[in-house]
């Protein structure tokens, strides 16, 4: 076989791999940055690793800018077009369980595999927008009180590695890639990053 | 597996798999074909029913999600006030083109006139965009919205329902 076969059997190939095919983006356990010797740069170090997932499409998507959802993983506007409402649940003429039932939902036919379904099925509050934020800017935001639903540091690592809706960005439905690693990985991440003083980087670095 | 389902009041026993949508039991079991298929991804509307008064997409809602829910469909609708003054504006205005996507913006339109009864255009816009008209009826879609709401406030003295 030459190298012009050769590259056209590799395109036919990854042409014929399906998303659930595709290898599942990896994420680093904390141990992984146990050469990092200062504190804070290495508490850095895992927040700045964990918000591979904080950034990724699954998680972004319902963090808009704006009071809309987004969608995909380029993250173009929801179609169709739908509102926060005031509980953060679509209006209550439009609910987001107009659609979103409590689990995965499949479809049969089109090109959208399945239909992505949780019990808590919800939008982001305001403050806690994170698409168009660096990650320094979600690592600060994540910490203060004012924008984190009042939570503690304690209450956001076992949110984080515990919540339902969270964990759906790992068991996102036929059709979508995963967010990198496992919720497990995730939450031993965040309380490695909790546990050395929870440091963020500085937003001007 | 059978169940039993509450629709628009009346109970049927449906032997379905458990994972069939519901718009597969109203249209091939039970024969209540006014809900219609558009796209099967939740996206277009036209296949949308009341599931204890939430609006639902009936294409990508399992049968066993819905126990012991109250179900109503297009068929139902001229059943309440809201209905029948929604069908009346429509025909006053002769909303409909094709029709196809009609029966999913009435039931929209219900649920929206239940929760709402003086919406304004951009409330009519935030709920009823959950439903696509290729025909590009929406102009007559708002308009007989605000007729029907009107109606219902100067002939039902507690408003809507
Ligand atoms: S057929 Fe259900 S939303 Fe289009
Ligand atoms: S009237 Fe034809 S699709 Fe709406």
């Amino acid at each position: 076989m030459n190298r012009a076969h050769a590259l056209a059997l590799l395109c036919i190939v990854f042409a014929s791999m399906s998303l659930a095919d595709a290898p599942l983006e990896p994420l680093r356990a904390p141990q992984a940055f146990d050469s990092i010797r200062n504190r804070a740069a290495r508490s850095n170090a895992y927040f700045t690793e964990a918000a591979k997932v904080l950034q990724h499409p699954r998680c972004l998507n319902c963090h808009p800018a704006t009071r809309t959802p987004t969608q995909g993983d380029d993250l173009h506007p929801h179609m169709p077009l739908v509102q926060a409402g005031p509980e953060n649940r679509g209006t209550k003429e439009l609910p987001c369980s107009s659609c979103h039932g409590p689990e995965n939902a499949p479809t049969l036919g089109g090109r959208v595999k399945s239909v992505p379904g949780n019990e808590h099925w919800s939008l982001a509050p305001a403050s806690m927008a994170w698409q168009g934020l660096t990650t320094a800017q979600i690592c600060e935001q994540i910490k203060d009180p004012k924008r984190n639903g009042n939570r503690t540091l304690a209450q956001i690592e076992k949110h984080l590695a515990e919540d339902h809706l969270v964990g759906w960005a790992w068991h996102p439905g036929e059709g979508r890639a995963p967010a990198p690693g496992t919720q497990e990985v995730f939450g031993q991440l965040i309380a490695a990053w909790v546990k050395t003083g929870a440091h963020c980087q500085q937003a001007s670095l | 597996m059978s169940q039993q389902l509450s629709i628009n009041g009346v109970t049927h026993t449906v032997d379905v798999d458990e994972d069939t949508p519901l718009l597969w039991v109203l249209r091939d079991v039970v024969g209540l074909t006014g809900t219609k298929f558009g796209c099967g991804i939740a996206l277009c509307g036209a296949c949308t029913v009341h599931i204890d008064g939430v609006p639902r997409r009936a294409c990508i809602t399992s049968v066993k999600s819905l126990g012991n829910a109250s179900i109503r469909t297009i068929e139902a609708l001229e059943t309440t006030p809201v209905g029948r003054s929604l069908q009346k504006a429509w025909l006053d205005l002769e909303v409909v083109q094709c029709g196809y996507c009609q029966s999913g913006q009435l039931m929209s339109a219900a649920a929206l006139l239940a929760g709402n009864a003086a919406p304004s255009d951009a409330d009519i816009d935030t709920v009823m965009s959950g439903n696509v008209c290729r025909c590009g009826t929406y102009g007559r879609i708002r308009a007989a919205i605000k007729q029907a709401a009107n109606e219902i406030q100067h002939t039902t003295p507690e408003g809507a329902q």
